[in-house]
Parts: structure tokens; sequence; C-alpha cells
């Protein structure tokens, strides 16, 4: 496969390590009255779709970026390739 | 040494003889031939026996596709099972014999099975061998596995060399037949990058085997003159002997270049095979067909074989498999044969057509609606029995016959990504369907475009369209006149009635009978087929015996053939050898070794290395006299303990964080506090998994306000990096911190003992003061050593002593050894490896990489109370959870020996000191374990339920692997210095 | 129709005209008392353990496809029993037991095949792991033998002991480990349930569950609604697919297992042998192809296919730890849909929904747990409890924190 790297252009997805659903981007608050229900359902769950998913890869023998890399799971498709940080931004994410 | 069959003309070199030698036996062929062609000019038909019966066999085919000539290639540590003679390039000193036969191929004893083949109907095995139970492994596999298999290994290591490459291009063209060439030509002249790879040792594909002209030139002719264009274009790489292996995502092929499998050994320096891996921008498929058989009784015979290959073998390689040939056919290919041998001088014996409406021929006897019933001769075929139209039956004298049912598009590659392909109604055969790989076409043959006018031109505006969607104009080239005519046949695939057996799949011996046996046990799905019958498992895949099985099949469940569907095409197109695989990755250099700063230093010393990842650490360094490895790890422990020892610390993860954050963010993700770690000061760190495991540990210096230097464990060095990267990227991205590796940016030394302070005060410049009161315990600093050169200095101890880690950059890392072993000189220090680091740490109780086995959390390793409740930290929430929490959790403790002469062994399970010892009453496990040179007794740590309220317990460590039983002491993990009073010296 | 020696040869001399189907071909019934989800492996067994051993009647095992077609039918048949935790190894050892006798159980020689399984040992480390975990197999009643390098030197000498970038230093073996040819293993669980009156409906695909008030009322397909009091899933590859359509998030993600088959050769490999520096397992068949696999290919998939930076990875493990294979050549590679669980381990359990039930998530290790995971999913679906060897396969595991985590990965599915 072939990851289009938002900065580095075309690289073979053999220079990444994956991770798993982009949701782990969600992480919940430890602070919430439901914070123990809510980390099961972060740590565990998974929709995992046949079809188009949002999914975690680091640049390891690369930049060291992670990426969103929205891919199709049955055709291997790639849509989309973004900046995990620009990602977890847009979510609400900070500090 | 006659060539009784050999023909004037064809593409080999009458000037160029070549000795070579088929089970045993001496002949002579000509540069430019395969084996398969070179035998049959020597009038060899017979060089294979089938899988299950046996059968004496030939060459079906003359291509890649070939199921039944399959000999060992080249002998000794390059013996090559399972080879195809019809592919195999024929080189002067060639050695080649058959296999899968005892004691010899024309009198092969397992041909014994022929004769109850009716046993052996397909899947007779799932019935049968069930009694007495014991007996499968003991008396009937044994007997099935050594008649199984085809050829041999020979057991010895593969003395050649692989290669792996990259390639990229605008459009890669699989296939150099006319579809191929008109295609490379068009792309070639437009200036798009193109590779041309082609499987065969010349390019032309049937071009070479037929005798259409094009324009006014043989094709062969045509291929040689366009080849020599596109040689001489600079963007046209043109890659003979290279098999598209394979259609990966993305438009990736792996190809498979045999660069010298056409040579007794691979040339000096050159490897036997490259594997490359080719990015194209866009792909044409330009394959070719592969010719069917059809399916009568005892069709199987050396000497039948496929029209395509016999015109092949005639034209191509001026060999004729016989001197008399009889063709059966389906369609007016036959007629081409006929003429072809007529051509050449060899006599047709007659043309049996299956079409009532068969042309007439100038060449030989027509019979039309006549088909082939059945045939004769042991070793080769020698007559045939006809039905005629009228259902007279005729023999006809032949010693070989030319098979023709038609082609089928070879339509792998559009099918590896799980395309299907579709129905071709005109040429009774599978084309691509429409969800091949993404920016892959298809031309000629390959989509079902059978003439030569067809495949010229469809490879040319091919190109022209695939370039033009990556945004490159071409313009097709002016292809040559050339043969149009229309697929005239009537499909036909076994010829029906009689009670012998017709083959389908050859090499596996599958028989239309055995289809229709499957279909009859409900095996009505193809794949259920397949694997039921075997038919197409074979090592062609079912290139030429697929189709005939669906045939049956539909006919059998009344269906159309598209609606009984094909089973999966999968990679490789062709099988493809494991060295080149594997490529350079072999033998040492399967992994990359990574060597320390102080390695060479270490090998002067005669250390004894180990392999830790792929890294390569001393071990112990044995001194002249000792004998067993415990001698040397003894001294080096008691050495350190009662002096001063060094040992090589690199491998350990360093991750240098940076920004005002830095202590924010490593409070997030140790579980104990970090935000208020003093400047100059070191803390042990443990971080969890987000799901509350204990996953790494290690120190942090703080160096400066926004600057920390992480340390993590060897094992997890990369993985920890990743982690905290997530961290900061994804969870808490607007954090002003900075991370970076520094693993390979500074040789480490721990320096420990007693004396450790004197020695490094002579290596630390004099304005950095170490004393214990300027730089005490778990003190971190910048400092410079040995008159200026930087370095950073952490008073930390693993072993448990009075103990510094002294970092330099890389560089001098081999000169602070050297200069750390003088200076310790005076205080006769040792170097010490990781056995003795190993026994120091058990002593002291840490734990490791056997303790933090991703399985145990901060609880179970007695540090439970560092998981801060105040904080966020990675893991916090999920540690909570009851199941992690239970009363009587995991707890590591120290295990001595009641009788410190019995040893502690790391794996055994911990039982009560009598009752019953089973899993039921296991009560936890021994971690890690050494001998204890300062106590003088082997020691272990290890998980005990409930351990630390069960200190001066007496436990059972059994080991029934061994047969072992200890009776042990649950003791404090912390077995030297539990106060802590050595490290604070 | 019993399958013997004497009746092969009996229609061997008729011309196998006695032979008939193997199973039926049924229309399914308006309503069945227990439906599986799923013709393969695991739901072809619990289907026939229901039937013989737990006295159910009126079952219906409904298959998308053809049977046998999902992973019972693409794996490297390899058994064993040599797992670690005490939520897993009764239950493998379970399954090897009934391994055992199943070709005589139901009539059908699945050539199961004991020649052994070898675990090589390359660290002082992974020594001590393996001891520990040998000792806990012993104490479950398997079976184990740790080796030193001269005695696994003496077994498999052709392994690369020479010039090998990780050194061999021992090995655990497990004697009544070995292969089963896969395919047979579907058709007899088939056959033998068909024989139990059990209706085989292939070619039906389920679109969906009927629930009304939080109870499963029966499932609607593609031949129409089919009603049960129980409705098991079992339908490794597409579990969450399926659950989706009952609106349940399962704790794993389906990711792609290459595996291989080289041409066929005369015997080399004795048993099974696994590779742990690298990444390589590798058996023989008995007709000749060396079996092999390695890692999955580590993202999400439902392609039931990989790309070449695995095939290359494993080779290369094959031929550093075998340099005698590199002149065998890659027949086939193929790959199949694994639904990697949370901790590695599988699920047999309740849902949270009345009548529905669930089994899945076995990463790669389904095949050797089949006739076990019948026989247990047949007990929990038969009696409501869990059977002894499966408690642990809980839903509510992850919640609770009782992980079972053979290799100690953490919630990362493709590190299993």
């Amino acid at each position: 496969m072939i990851i289009n790297h938002p900065i580095l252009g075309p690289r073979d997805a053999q220079e990444f390590t994956y991770l798993g659903d982009a949701s782990l981007i969600n992480r919940p608050d430890w602070q919430a009255d439901d914070a123990a229900k809510q980390f099961y359902d972060y740590q565990y769950l998974r929709d995992n779709p046949a079809g188009e998913h949002r999914e975690l890869w680091f640049h390891e023998q690369g930049d060291r970026s992670w990426l969103v890399v929205t891919r199709n799971t049955v055709t291997h498709e790639i849509s989309k390739v973004e900046l995990a940080s620009d990602v977890a931004r847009k979510e609400g994410r900070s500090k | 040494m006659t060539q009784k069959n050999r023909l004037t003309g064809g593409l080999i070199d009458h000037t160029k003889p070549l000795e070579f030698k088929f089970d045993g036996k001496s002949y002579q062929g000509y540069e430019g031939d395969t084996l398969a062609s070179a035998l049959l000019a020597n009038d060899v038909r017979l060089m294979g026996r089938s899988f299950k019966y046996h059968r004496p066999r030939g060459p079906l085919t003359a291509g890649s596709e070939e199921p039944n000539a399959i000999i060992e290639l080249r002998t000794g540590n390059r013996q090559e099972p399972n080879t195809r003679a019809t592919t195999a390039e024929l080189y002067d000193g060639l050695t080649a014999n058959s296999q899968n036969r005892w004691p010899s191929l024309r009198r092969d004893f397992m041909a014994i099975n022929d004769r109850f083949s009716q046993f052996f109907a397909a899947g007779f095995y799932y019935k049968t061998f069930m009694w007495p139970a014991a007996f499968w492994e003991k008396v009937y596999e044994p007997i099935i596995r050594k008649a199984a298999g085809l050829g041999s290994l020979s057991m010895e290591a593969d003395p050649d060399a692989y290669d792996k490459g990259f390639l990229h291009c605008d459009l890669l063209i699989i296939g150099a037949g006319p579809a191929g060439l008109s295609a490379a030509l068009t792309a070639g002249r437009a200036g798009a990058r193109v590779i041309l790879s082609e499987e065969d040792y010349i390019c032309g594909g049937r071009l070479n085997s037929e005798t259409n002209a094009l324009d006014d030139m043989s094709g062969a002719e045509w291929a040689l003159q366009t080849l020599a264009e596109l040689q001489s274009l600079p963007n046209v790489r043109i890659m003979t002997r290279t098999t598209v292996i394979g259609a990966y995502d993305h438009g990736i092929y792996g190809a498979v270049e045999r660069v010298s499998d056409h040579m007794a050994v691979p040339a000096d320096g050159a490897p036997r095979q490259t594997l490359w891996r080719i990015y194209s921008k866009q792909a044409l498929l330009c394959a070719g067909s592969t010719e069917r058989p059809i399916a009568f009784e005892n069709n199987d015979r050396p000497g039948i074989m496929l029209g395509g290959a016999v015109r092949s073998y005639v034209n191509r390689w001026a060999a004729t498999p016989a001197q008399e040939i009889a063709i059966f056919t389906n369609n007016d290919d036959g007629h081409r044969t006929a003429a072809d041998l007529t051509a050449k001088g060899v006599k047709v014996s007659a043309i049996i057509d299956t079409r009532t409406d068969a042309p007439t021929s100038e060449h030989a006897t027509v019979l039309a609606g006549a088909k082939v019933k059945d045939s004769l001769g042991r070793l080769g075929v020698k007559q045939l029995s006809v039905e005629l139209a009228d259902g007279s039956i005729r023999n006809v004298s032949c010693e070989a016959v030319a098979v023709s049912g038609g082609w089928n598009p070879n339509v792998h590659m559009t099918c590896h990504q799980r395309g299907r392909p579709t129905w071709h109604e005109n040429i009774s055969a599978f084309v691509p369907g429409p969800d091949g790989p993404p920016g892959l076409s298809v031309a000629g043959s390959a989509a079902g475009i059978m003439s030569t006018h067809g495949a010229l031109t469809s490879g040319a505006k091919s190109a022209v369209s695939a370039l033009k969607s990556i945004g490159i104009k071409a313009k097709a080239i002016r292809t040559p006149k050339a043969e149009d005519a229309p697929v005239n046949l009537q499909p036909y695939w076994y010829v029906k009635g009689g009670n012998g057996r017709a083959w389908l799949d050859q090499q596996n011996d599958v028989t239309v009978k055995d289809v229709k046996l499957a279909h009859q046990e409900n095996f009505r799905s193809v794949e259920h087929l397949k694997r039921y019958t075997t038919l197409g498992m074979a090592t062609d895949q079912g290139k030429t015996s697929n189709m005939g099985g669906l045939a049956i099949m539909a006919e059998l469940a009344g269906k159309s053939i598209p609606e009984v569907g094909t089973t999966i095409f999968r990679p490789p197109y062709t099988p493809t050898s494991m060295g080149v695989l594997g490529g350079r990755a072999v033998g040492k250099d399967f992994h990359p070794t990574r060597k320390t700063p102080s390695h060479f230093w270490a090998e002067e010393q005669g250390a004894v290395f180990v392999e830790v990842g792929n890294w390569l650490r001393a071990q112990w360094f044995p001194k002249a006299g000792e004998t067993h490895w415990r001698q040397s790890v003894d001294r080096e422990v008691l050495a350190t303990r009662k002096s001063v020892g060094v040992c090589d610390v690199t491998t350990l993860g360093k991750v240098d964080v940076q920004g005002t954050d830095a202590a924010e963010f490593l409070n997030k993700i140790y579980c104990n506090g970090f935000a208020k770690l003093a400047v100059g000061k070191t803390r042990y760190g443990l971080m969890l998994r987000e799901d509350g495991i204990a996953m790494d540990d290690g120190t942090a210096g703080r160096l400066a306000e926004d600057h920390f230097v992480v340390t993590t464990t060897t094992a997890n060095a990369v993985s920890v990096y990743r982690h905290m990267e997530f961290c900061r990227q994804c969870l808490w991205p607007d954090m002003d911190v900075q991370l970076i590796s520094t693993t390979e940016s500074w040789a480490q030394y721990a320096v420990a003992g007693p004396n450790s302070r004197k020695l490094l005060e002579k290596i630390v410049d004099s304005e950095f003061d170490i004393s214990n009161e300027a730089f005490p315990f778990m003190a971190c600093g910048e400092v410079t050593v040995c008159g200026g050169l930087r370095a950073r200095l952490f008073r930390i101890s693993f072993s448990g002593e009075l103990a510094y880690e002294i970092a330099v950059p890389t560089r001098y890392g081999d000169a602070m050894i050297r200069k750390l072993m003088e200076a310790g000189k005076e205080f006769d220090v040792v170097p010490y490896g990781t056995e003795a680091l190993g026994v120091m740490r058990i002593e002291k109780g840490h734990a490791a990489g056997n303790e933090l086995n991703g399985t145990t959390t901060a609880l179970n390793l007695g540090m439970g109370r560092m998981v801060s409740k105040k904080k966020d930290s990675i893991g916090s929430i999920l540690s909570e959870r009851v199941g992690l929490n239970e009363d009587d959790a995991l707890m590591q403790v120290g295990f001595k020996p009641v009788d410190n002469k019995e040893p502690v062994i790391a794996g055994s399970h911990l039982m009560a000191k009598t009752g019953e010892v089973n899993a039921k009453t296991d009560q936890g496990y021994i971690t890690s374990a050494a001998y204890s040179p300062i106590l003088e007794s082997s020691i272990g740590i290890g998980f005990l339920k409930d351990g630390g309220n069960r200190k001066g317990e007496i436990l059972r460590a059994v080991n029934p692997l061994k047969n072992q039983t200890v009776l042990v002491e649950v003791v404090s993990a912390h077995f030297v210095d539990p106060e802590g009073e050595r490290l604070r010296a | 129709m019993r399958f013997s020696g004497l009746k092969v040869i009996k229609e061997a001399l008729t011309g196998h005209k006695g032979w008939g189907p193997q199973w039926r071909n049924p229309e399914p019934k308006p309503h069945y008392d227990i439906i599986i989800i799923g013709g393969g492996g695991h739901g072809l067994a619990t289907a026939y353990y229901l039937a013989k051993e737990f006295g159910q009647k009126n079952i219906a095992v409904i298959e998308k496809g053809w049977i046998g077609g999902g992973n019972v039918g693409r794996n490297t048949t390899i058994i064993r029993s040599n797992y670690l935790l005490d939520g897993n190894e009764p239950f493998y050892e379970f399954s090897l037991k009934l391994w055992e006798g199943l070709e005589q159980d139901f009539n059908y020689n699945a050539m199961v095949s004991q020649r052994g399984i070898l675990n090589l040992i390359h660290s002082d480390a992974q020594r001590d792991a393996f001891t520990r975990r040998g000792n806990a197999m012993i104490l479950n009643g398997a079976d184990a033998v740790l080796l030193n390098a001269e005695e696994v030197r003496a077994e498999v000498p052709f392994l690369n002991f020479d010039d090998a970038r990780f050194p061999i230093k021992g090995g655990l073996a497990q004697r009544r480990g070995g292969t089963v040819r896969h395919d047979a293993v579907a058709w007899g669980y088939a056959r033998g349930a068909d024989q139990r009156g059990v209706d085989i409906i292939q070619n039906c695909e389920v679109t969906g569950f009927r629930i009304e008030s939080g109870v499963c009322k029966g499932i609607e397909t593609s031949r129409g609604f089919i009603g049960a009091n129980k409705v098991a899933s079992a339908v490794a590859g597409s579990s969450s697919r399926l659950m989706s359509k009952a609106d349940m998030r399962l704790p794993m993600e389906s990711h792609v297992l290459q595996a291989f088959v080289t041409e066929g050769l005369k015997p080399v490999i004795p048993g099974v042998i696994t590779f742990g520096a690298g990444h390589f397992y590798v058996s023989q068949s008995d007709k000749g192809g060396l079996v092999f696999g390695g890692d999955i290919d580590g993202y999400n998939s439902y392609a039931q296919r990989g790309n070449l930076p695995t095939v290359e990875d494993v080779c290369e493990s094959g031929m550093a730890i075998m340099p005698m294979i590199g002149r065998s050549r890659l027949l086939r590679s193929w790959g199949g849909i694994m639904d990697m669980s949370m901790d590695g381990s599988p699920i047999i359990d309740k849902t949270h929904i009345d009548g529905l039930y669930f089994n899945g998530g076995w990463c790669y290790g389904g095949f050797k747990a089949t006739p076990a995971s019948g026989w247990c999913y047949a007990h929990l679906l038969a009696t409501d409890t869990p059977h002894e060897t499966a408690k642990a396969y809980r839903f509510d595991r992850f919640e609770h924190g009782y992980m079972i985590d053979e290799k100690g990965m953490g919630a990362q599915p493709n590190l299993h």
C-alpha cells in the first residue's frame, strides 16, 4: 500500500506502524462521572466497519508523524490522509 | 547423439550445440532450446510421472502452465525440484532428473496405483484409514506421505544469493507479446517511463510460435524490430525472464527476474534471481491466453499435447514432438496446426474436428463431427480410437496428438484483488471483469481479443488511454497488417461415453469421473469441487484444467459456466522460489545487527556476546582460566560489589523531552508524579498502558526546567517512543513539548560499586563536584569529562551499589570505555556483562522484562501506591478495574531455596508446601532466577498470590517439565542492601 | 451410511454408484429451536454436538456461501494446546482431546496427525517464559517437553544452527500437537450434523435480526424470515459486521492473515515448527506442500488478501531458519479475515439480548479450537450455562479487568 503523507508525499505503507481506529484520539475525560465506563468503551470497543475506516498510522521510519488515514477496509482504497495532530485539534483536543 | 526430431529453422542457434543430461543419459540441444524442446528433438516424450497414479507423462504445453513435464533441475545443493522442463532454458552441461518415480522413469514401481485406481477415487481417503485409530500416524500416514510429494529438496542450504529491488514507472506492461510490444512502443515513443516485463527469455509471445505475417515480416521479425526500437528508448526498461507474480494494492506489483537461471551457476557476484517491487502509476496486462485441452479417455499419454504447444515446438524451437501427429480440435486452430506441421514436413495423420461443419484442409484428412474416444501406448501415444460422425470407430496412428480446445485469457492478475472474471460467449471463456485492480487495464488476448490484429491495436489503444489517465499524451503506433480471423469455435469440454478415465488435472490425476463423483456427493460449489477432488491445486494451479472441471460441473448442475463461477486466482502467477522472497535476509543478515559503542573494545577483551533484540551485548567477559560462564559472572558481580565495575547500557532507550510543558507531559505518561521533579534530579518512573497494565519503566532526569531525559528498557525503546509521540500528537497536540529518540546518540555506561565515585572523579572534569553532598543519589546533570567533552551524569543504580551512569556522544563511546578502564585500574575495575547485570538486579529485586511481561500491574509489581489518583495519567482509570485489584492479587516477592544447594528455576510454578500439584492449586510463578555469589545461594523473584503478606512462608517451586520440586522460602525481593544504604553512600 | 475401508472397496468394485450426498440441501423451515449463523468449522461443530451430545433436535446452520468457506477452509491446519493462562489452557486441552477421538466420533477421516509441534527458543528470557508455559500445560494435564539446543538439533537438523542471526537455544515441544486436514473437519461435522437431522442451509445470507423487546425472535435472511428460540452467531471474520445488525459493538478488529503453500515436496519436515524470533511457522501437508504463515498484515481489512511486505517478511523468516527451502517454490498465497480480539482470546457468551448468543474473536487460533468451541458453544446454547473450560470467555471481562492476554500485548489487536 502507499500512503500519501500530507508533508512527504507518497510513501510505502511499510514505513509506517499501524495502531488502529482513529477514535483512539478521543480519550475520555478522567474526571467524568462515568469515566470507568467511558474508558472501557474507548479502549476496547470498535466499530470495525467493512468500508471506510479512519485509522492511525505512525511514520516510524520517516518523520514520526502520526497520521489519520481514511481507508476502505474492503478495497484498501485510501481517500484521505491527515496529520493526526490536526485532526486532534479539530476534534477539540488541546493540552 | 542424434536429434531425430530436429527440424530446420526456428529461433534456435543451430551453430551452438549444447550438451545436457536427463536421467543420466547425455543429449545434445541448441542454444535457444528449453529442456523440453531439446528432449523432444531427441525423441524423448516421457518426462515425468503424475502425482497419484504415477502415470507416464510428457509435456502438455510449451510454457509456464505445464502440469506434466516437471523435473529436478541441477544437482547437489542447487537441486531444484518441480522445475518445468518447458521453461527451463538449456545451457551447456545442464543436468536434470525425473522425479516422483522409483526406481526409474520408465519402470516406476508406484505405477501399481494406476492398476487400482478405482480404489483411489476423489476423496477416498476421507472415508477410510480410520481403524484402528492409532494406525493413522503410525502406518497409513507415513506411507501416504512417502508416496506423495513431487520432487525432493537437497536438504542443503541454498548457495545462491538473491536480491530485492524497487522500480518506479508510469506504465508497467505485463507481457511482451503483440499487445505488449505495441503498447510499449506507443508509450515509449510518448516519453512515458515504461517497464515491459516478459516471463519468457525472448519477447514476442505467440508471434514467435505462429507463422502469420505482420506486414511483410514474420511475427518474430516484427517482434525483434520492435524490440530494437524499444531498446533505443532510454525511458523504456525491458525485463525479460521476469514474471509479474502479483498485483498488490495501489499499483504495486511483485515481479521476479530470473537473472541467472539460464546458466549453470550465477556469474560471480550476481544473484540467482531478483524480486522487484514495481510501483506503477498505471499497468497494462498483456499476459496472453492459455490453450485448453479437450478431455478424452487416456488423454494423458506422452505425446498428447496442446495444439499451440505443438506449433511452438515446431516453429520456434524446430523440434517436432513426433514424425506423425494427429490433431483433435473444436476450432480453426487445429487446422492452423496442420498447415504448420505440413510446412515443416511433419505428417498429419488426421484432423479430428468436433464440428460437423468443420472446414476442409489441404494438409490432412478432416474427420468432421468426430471425436477421440481413447488412446493407446504405454509410455507414449501410438494410436487414437476415433468415433466418426456416423458413430463408427476409426483407429488413427500417431506418435503425438495436438489438441485444441480454445483459449482462456490469462485473467489471473485482474483477480488478485478479488475481482471476478466475466463470461465471454463468443470465445467460450472468462475474460477480465470490470472490478480488477485500480489502474490495471487489459489488452490483447488476455482481454479476450484473440486475433493478432486485435492484440496489436488493443495494445496500442490501451496504452494511449492508460497514459491519458495520468496526463501523458500518446499516439497509438501504426500497427502492421496482421491476421484478424474471428474465433470459430464450438465449445467442447470432454468426450462423453465410455468407461475409462479422461483427465482434467493431469498432474493431480483428477478425471471427469472424479468431478462427477464430487457432484454426486454434493460437493457442488466450485470451491468444494476443488478441495474434494484437488482439481487445480497442482503446481500449475489449474491453468489448463480448471475450465474443464467447471464445464462439467455446470453440465451436471444444469447451470451455465458463469453461474458456476471460478475459484479464486491467487498470487503468485507462477510458483516463485522461496529464496528470492527471502532475498538477502538470510543467515546472519536476517536482521540488522546493532553494536554498541564499546563493541570492538569488548571483542578485544574476549567478551561473549548475546542477542538482545537486534543488539549484540557483552554477556560476560571470560578471563583466562575460567571454564564455566558462572565463574566469570560471579567474579564480575563480586568485583563490582567490592570495588567497581563498568557496564555498557547504551541499548537502553533514551528520549529527549523538551518544551515548557515537558514536565506536565511526563506527568501524564508516567503513573507517578513528575510535575514537581527538581532540576538536577532523576526519578524512577513507571509507565502504564491505557489498560492499566505496566508498559515500561525507566528514569527521567530533569536537566533544565524545560528539558528531561527519559530512559526506557532496551526491548521497549521503539514502542515507548511511539507511544509518547502518540500522546503528544494525538492526545495533547497543543502541549509545548518536543520529543526525539536519542538512543543512538549517546554512549552510556553504568559505573557501579563502592569505588565508582573515585573512578569517576578521575574522569569528570574537576569543576564539577560529584561528592555525595553535591551530587547525591538520584542527582543528574550535564558535565564535561576528560578535559571538556560534554557528558551527562546520572546517579542512578540498577545494581544497588553506589552507582552512576555516564553518557557521552556516541562517537566518543569507544574512547570512553577505554578511559574508564584505564582510570579504574587502581581500583581493579572490571567490565561486566548483561549476565552480571541481571544477577545484581535480581539481588536487588528490580523488575525487568521477565516481570514487565505485559500482564502485570503496578500492584503486582509492588508499586501499587505509585499510581497517582490525583492526576490524569495514561492507564490510571482502567488500572482500577476490579479484576486487577483482587485481594489475592499476584505480588512480586523474592524466593530463596530452603536448602541453598538447590536451584531456583525461572518458570517454576508455586504450590503450597503440601497437597495436590495442579493448575487449580497454582499460586504463582517464578519469573527470574540467578545464583547470587554474595548470598551464595540461588535466588529468584516472581509473582505470588497475596505475596506481600506471605514472607517467611515455605512453598514448593515445581518444574514438572524436568520433574523438579524445590522448597523455597518467600522473602523480600530486595536480597541485597534492603535499606538502600549502599546506593546512597 | 457409514464410511469404512470395506465400504470404499465395495464401492470401488461397483463403480462408486452407492455414494450419496454427504449432506442434504434442505429448504429452510419457518422456525427452529436453535439457529446457528455460520457454516464454518465452529458453527458446524456446534450443530453436531448440539444434536449428538445435548439432545437438541430442531437445529439449522445458516451459511451465506458454501460451508467451510471461511477460516476453516483457509488456515494452516495446526492443532495444539500449548497455552499459558488459566483461562485458555484447559479449553485448548479439551479441544485437543476431542481432536484425538474426532475421526472415530464423526466417522470421517480428517487426517488428525499428531506429529508434534516445536516452538523454538532463542533467548534465556524466552526459555524462562516457555518453562513457565510448559509447566502450565503439564499442570493442566497436557503434555510438554523442554528441549535443549542439542536435542532440537537431533530432531530437526536441517534448521539453521550454524549461521543463525538468532541462535536456536532450545525448544518447547508438544508431541500431541500436529495438523488436521482442515476442509475435512468442516465436511465431517456437516455430514455428522446432517445425519442427526440438522438442516444445513447454504447460500442464505443473514440480513438482520428480529429483536422484539430485547428478545431475539429469529433472523431475516436472503431467503426470508426464519424464526428461532435461540440464535447463535459463529461467523469468524464477519463478527462485527453481523453483530452490528443487532446494534452491538464488539471488542475486536478484523485483520487479514496471509498463509502460504509451496509446491509439493517429498517429506522434509516432520511436524510443526515455529520460529519466534521471526514470524514463521511451518508444517508439511500429507500432499507434500510446505504450509506456512507468519504475522497478520497488521491493518484492519475485510479484503481476504494481503500485501507484499508481509509475504516477504514471512519468507525471509523461513529462509533464515530453514535455508534448505531456498529452491522450493511458493505455489499459492491467500488471505483470511481474523477477528482479532482485544486480549487475543475468544468470546463464547450470551449477549445482552435474550436469545442471541455469540462465539467469536478467535484471532488466528480458531482452527485448533474447533471441536471445543463447538462443544462449549453447544453447552451454552443447550444449558444457558458456560462449559467448565470456557467460563473465562465472557464479554464483560474487559470492562472488569479479567483479560486473558497470552502475549501480554494489551488492547491492541494487531499485536496478538
